[in-house]
């Protein structure tokens, strides 16, 4: 399908691979792949696909890599497939700062090298009422949570996503207040389901979806899984995030994908999975109510959007 | 050049281009070269162009007022009646493919949110300007009734930028520029009409 990849594996993507192998039995949730299928992920979607809910359909690889919001590239769905181009995500550097034991910036090889990487295979719902069923490679963001030692009076966790306007055309226009940032709650990104992902489909991550790493919430609107991240900051306040800056009636903090809370927008009640035709219902988070609802138990989720 | 004469001749000319689009996204759409999401950009190519027609109509009532381009005006019913052709593609678009005749849904989407309210009024507002279309109208409802229906398309025009502008997240160049053309024919009118030399009675 792709040429890239699968003909030429830079250095990283071994690595990455490497790593994968090691993570591969540890996959908890909702993937696990044994190493014999490790070579030519690409080539093999079926080692994803067994892993998925039977109403669930993995997206191709020409989906998911040519119809994304990630406005540093433009605004439309196929800018950042045309306009990412130039884009350079290696070498990496992630700063980590804020109410940590010691602020430090750390190689992006350094931080692939203390952890395991693993599938996951991910509903993505954008608050858009499009969908698609993706697969991951990644780790959880609670190893380098522990990696970047917070203080315990640290309650959230925001990220920021590089700014490069020579790179990044779409910076070079004030959409949105550059650069773009989001923000969890510290048990939110604790939650086994939050990753980081520095791959999808066995290959490298592609810049159009946000390499060379990025945060992926399966519950949340695709929003809050913020691409190309440089910057980790721990704080005890409720950070600002870029599009509740924006429009605060209509995006909140928690962005939680929720079927029974409206969008002044687009009604949220259903959805359009990419490469089907009718539109199915949306599931209350996305379909990860066991693992994460617990989380919410005594928040007014009408209120709290 | 200008006469009248030849802006009918240019007409079918006209109609196969403003049509052509229509048959191509619906060749695409059929054949499935839409990208990944081809519901969506079905609607979205047939209400841009819906919303460039409309504006395309104000636009010549504007340049018919330039001496030699009277005879432009000929052409403003077809192109207005292309536009209608584009809205009532888009709002069936929306409404089968979309939205499947889920009728409760679609009404509730039409209350609930103010840019498909914009876009909905638009439409039925457009109604009464294509009924009232031909020759025959006009002499029916006499020039001076047929014209103050026809005053629908000022509302027509600026609820369909706003349906525009709402709906874009970020970036609203675009709808602006659309809103901001549609302002300066606006203004054109009024400053034509106040300055109009009064008839003494």
């Amino acid at each position: 399908m792709k040429i890239l990849g699968s003909e030429i594996t830079p250095y990283k993507t071994y690595l990455n691979r490497r790593k994968f192998i090691k993570g591969s039995l540890a996959s908890a949730m909702l993937a696990t792949v044994t190493s014999s299928a490790l070579a030519n992920h690409e080539n093999d979607p079926s080692i994803y696909s067994k892993n998925l809910n039977e109403n669930d359909k993995l997206n191709s690889y020409e989906e998911i890599t040519t119809y994304n919001n990630f406005y540093e590239f433009g605004t439309h769905k196929k800018h950042p497939h045309l306009n990412s181009g130039n884009f350079k995500p290696r070498p990496w550097t992630i700063k980590i700062d804020g109410l940590v034991k010691k602020p430090q910036t750390f190689d992006l090889e350094k931080i692939l090298s203390n952890v395991t990487i693993e599938d996951r295979v991910y509903r993505l719902r954008c608050v858009e009422a499009w969908s698609m069923v993706i697969p991951w490679q990644g780790f959880q963001l609670s190893e380098l949570i522990k990696m970047a030692e917070p203080l315990s009076s640290a309650k959230y966790v925001q990220f920021v996503t590089v700014f490069r306007p020579e790179e990044m055309p779409g910076q070079q226009k004030r959409t949105i207040i550059w650069p773009y940032r989001e923000g969890l709650r510290m048990d939110e990104a604790m939650n086994p389901l939050t990753i980081l992902a520095t791959g999808l489909y066995g290959h490298e991550m592609p810049n159009q979806n946000g390499a060379p790493i990025r945060l992926v919430v399966p519950w949340k609107y695709g929003f809050k899984s913020i691409k190309s991240i440089v910057e980790i900051r721990f704080l005890d306040t409720q950070p600002e995030t870029s599009w509740e800056t924006l429009a605060p009636w209509e995006y909140g903090f928690y962005a939680n994908v929720n079927p029974n809370v409206n969008h002044p927008r687009w009604s949220q009640g259903t959805e359009r999975r990419i490469g089907e035709f009718k539109r199915r219902e949306t599931l209350m988070f996305n379909g990860y109510e066991e693992e994460v609802a617990h989380l919410y138990k005594d928040l007014d989720l009408t209120k709290f959007y | 050049m200008f006469s009248t004469r030849n802006f009918n001749r240019s007409k079918p000319v006209l109609f196969i281009l403003i049509l052509f689009p229509s048959l191509l996204w619906a060749y695409q759409f059929v054949t499935g070269n839409l990208g990944v999401n081809p519901i969506e950009k079905l609607m979205d190519e047939l209400g841009l162009m819906a919303l460039r027609l409309i504006i395309i109509t104000l636009m010549i009532t504007t340049l018919s007022n330039i001496k030699n381009l009277k005879s432009i005006v000929v052409l403003r019913r077809m192109i207005g009646l292309f536009a209608f052709y584009y809205v009532c593609l888009h709002f069936s678009t929306y409404i089968v493919l979309d939205h499947f005749l889920d009728m409760q849904f679609i009404i509730q989407d039409i209350i609930k949110r103010p840019f498909i309210t914009f876009g909905f009024i638009s439409f039925l507002f457009l109604i009464p300007l294509a009924s009232t279309s031909t020759n025959n109208m006009i002499k029916r409802l006499g020039f001076k009734l047929w014209k103050k229906i026809h005053y629908l398309i000022y509302p027509v025009a600026i609820l369909a930028s706003m349906h525009f502008y709402v709906l874009v997240r970020a970036d609203k160049t675009e709808p602006v520029i659309y809103m901001g053309i549609i302002i300066l024919l606006l203004l054109h009118r009024i400053f034509k009409r106040l300055t109009r030399p009064h008839l003494v009675q």
